[in-house]
């Protein structure tokens, strides 16, 4: 089905810790499959310390120890070509990065080296990416760039101390926008920015997207920047996806408790009833319980819920959910 | 109705630079407010707007440049008894929760020290009861929590722990800078719902300094809004959030990502370069952003009107309460 970018098949990552003697394993990415069509947002929404970063990080083909690669797999589709990355050598990886996939960490304004004036990072980059640039090309690539996104070209000639968190959020977007990418991975580019500012991050996502028309994979636990970019999105609880559905359907229909909690936990203008959270805390990842992650904290929980992890399910072909309550064909509402 | 707290034309003046260039910042201009008992009183604005330095203010870590604070009549705090009086009553509780506790040392000994300071148990014992009892309150226990370091809890578990120290003296009024901002989202109303309990249960009134125009709507009966060192709008939650007057809180509205995608922005925002620029500004601050500015916004301070019971500080409204209409030529911008 449609045109993917990157899929993965049953993909686990977990960190494995070596505590005087004893193994702790935690649990970041259990079971994932996901795929990334061409030309869409794709949002990624949970608590901290779901997974999230630990999946972007494996998407991304960066996974370092503790971090390891336990089973499963990811591709990518370049050029029709489909690339499985743990076959690839750090060489060819690197060929890929920012050319095929590009990656905004999380807290990107303390990415820059503070040091050394933002031109020079953007010279750094275009050197070692595109082969036999001179100084003056490469500087004309990235005011090009900056133009191209509307932001100051004076930025270049300044040191990243100098600007605001909004300004260096949004110089890193553009950096990875560079040499137009067909996948960029933005993990929590809105967080810790104030609002009108956030509006205006969203605003150049949204711009580079239209203007490339590649994929993004946008981390967010903020389910407000979600509905306003995302086209579809996916809900993980500890480490697995537990529902993935279009924008609309997540928000008007969705199955999972968590979900509902998750939405129908944030207040809204013009509405002053009590909303309530999930109650009790995310689990552990090295100590998850048995069976649905969830049904500690689940008001549905029934028997099986606690000992055998429920399947995933397609309710319709664009709508997944993994849910004990949730019956193959079910439309209705969990009971 | 009876006051608990007054803020009168508070002033903050931070002077930056050196004895050859230097600049003075206005962090806090003129600001006044009150709060009632049991009332939640929201101070809201992005940051860099002083609402932070107003907090510190009122908790007696900076010193007004000038103004009064007047709480339940008393004006200053001079004296070292009456400093204890005053955090007796009044007590805060801050952003970071992971900032707030030594890493090193035990959650505990902060509520053993808060009670010894305050004289507010005989014996060790009452004092593991008064611990508990405000623990309960805030969905704790003092099991939960005795002989454990910061690092065990999550972040919403010690905010929560934080403001069960805050609850040891019975405070009348809690001042709360960000006390949300930290926490995880799906926790977030958690913490709200307890200021809501704590309001309607015990009769605390909170100062919720906050830049999150949702939950302020959701949790506090006034707002006031900020925006570098003056509070342009203030009134009840429901008129000035559902109906803003200032373009200012119309921006900051509208900029709440709603949380329903057939409700996406349409319009673009114009970003600033600095904070300073716009603290600097002769008149209006917020006329080099503004999509109504008038010629007037650009030299003349606004004054302060009131429109049906809300202050406007803006140059469109006028006494009478009615909005002046803005020049055609500024409207296509």
């Amino acid at each position: 089905m449609g045109n993917p970018v990157l899929r993965t098949e049953q993909l686990k990552a977990f960190y494995v810790l070596d505590i005087h003697g004893d193994q702790k394993i935690v649990k970041a990415v259990n079971e994932v499959n996901l795929e990334i069509q061409n030309n869409e947002v794709y949002g990624i929404a949970g608590e901290s310390g779901c997974g999230k970063t630990t999946l972007l990080k494996a998407l991304y083909g960066a996974i370092e120890p503790p971090l390891r690669l336990i089973g499963g797999k990811v591709s990518y589709f370049v050029d029709g070509e489909e690339l499985e990355i743990s076959s690839l050598n750090s060489e060819q990886k690197r060929q890929l990065r920012w050319e095929f996939v590009s990656y905004v960490p999380q807290g990107a304004m303390s990415v820059f080296n503070p040091v050394i004036k933002l031109k020079e990072t953007f010279w750094d980059f275009i050197d070692s990416h595109v082969a036999g640039k001179t100084r003056q090309e490469a500087f004309d690539i990235a005011t090009g760039q900056l133009r191209y996104l509307g932001l100051p070209i004076e930025l270049l000639d300044a040191y990243p101390h100098q600007l605001s968190g909004g300004r260096k959020q949004r110089i890193a977007i553009a950096l990875a926008a560079l040499l137009s990418p067909r996948i960029i991975i933005c993990d929590e580019p809105t967080t810790a920015l104030d609002v009108v500012v956030q509006r205006g991050v969203v605003q150049l996502l949204k711009e580079i997207q239209g203007k490339l028309k590649n994929s993004i994979i946008l981390v967010t636990h903020d389910m407000g920047v979600q509905a306003n970019v995302a086209d579809r999105i996916g809900i993980m609880y500890a480490g697995k996806i537990v529902e993935e559905a279009s924008t609309e359907t997540i928000f008007a229909s969705s199955l999972h408790p968590y979900t509902r909690y998750l939405i129908n936990s944030l207040p809204r203008f013009g509405d002053k009833a009590t909303r309530e959270s999930a109650p009790g805390n995310p689990p552990s990842l090295s100590d998850l319980p048995d069976g649905c992650p969830f049904h500690v904290r689940c008001p549905y929980a029934l028997d099986i819920c606690k000992s055998q992890m429920p399947p995933t399910i397609e309710v319709d072909s664009s709508h997944k959910v993994a849910c004990w309550l949730i019956q193959e064909g079910d439309d209705g509402k969990a009971s | 109705m009876e006051k608990l707290l007054e803020v009168d034309h508070l002033t903050k003046i931070f002077t930056l630079g050196n004895i050859v260039s230097r600049v003075r910042i206005t962090a806090v201009d003129n600001v006044s407010f009150d709060i009632k008992p049991a009332e939640i009183f929201a101070l809201a604005g992005e940051s860099g707007c002083g609402k932070s330095t107003t907090a510190r203010i009122i908790l007696g870590f900076e010193r007004p440049t000038s103004g009064t604070i007047v709480h339940k009549g008393k004006r200053d705090q001079k004296e070292k008894t009456e400093k204890v009086w005053f955090s007796e009553g009044i007590q805060a509780i801050f952003q970071d929760p992971f900032g707030t506790f030594n890493p090193l040392r035990m959650v505990d000994r902060y509520f053993f020290e808060t009670v010894q300071h305050f004289k507010l148990a005989e014996t060790k014992d009452d004092a593991v009861v008064l611990i508990d009892q405000k623990l309960r309150a805030v969905g704790l226990s003092y099991e939960e929590v005795t002989c454990r370091y910061p690092s065990e809890f999550s972040g919403g578990q010690l905010q929560r722990i934080s403001i069960a120290r805050a609850l040891l003296t019975d405070p009348i009024l809690m001042i709360a800078d960000e006390p949300v901002s930290m926490v995880d989202a799906s926790i977030r109303m958690s913490i709200v719902n307890l200021f809501k309990k704590l309001k309607e249960n015990f009769g605390v009134s909170v100062l919720y300094i906050t830049h999150d125009l949702a939950t302020a709507y959701y949790v506090s009966d006034r707002i006031a809004i900020m925006f570098r060192g003056n509070i342009v709008e203030k009134g009840p939650v429901e008129q000035v959030l559902m109906d803003p007057k200032h373009p200012y809180t119309k921006l900051l509205r509208e900029s709440i990502p709603e949380v329903d995608p057939n409700m996406r922005w349409s319009e673009s925002v114009t970003l600033i370069d600095t904070e300073q620029e716009e603290y600097l500004r002769k008149g209006c601050k917020f006329a080099g952003r503004c999509t109504m500015v008038m010629d007037i916004c650009k030299s003349v301070v606004p004054e302060d009107v009131y429109v049906d019971g809300v202050l406007v500080k803006c140059h469109l409204w006028n006494d009478s309460g009615t909005q002046i209409a803005a020049p055609d030529s500024s409207m296509d911008q």
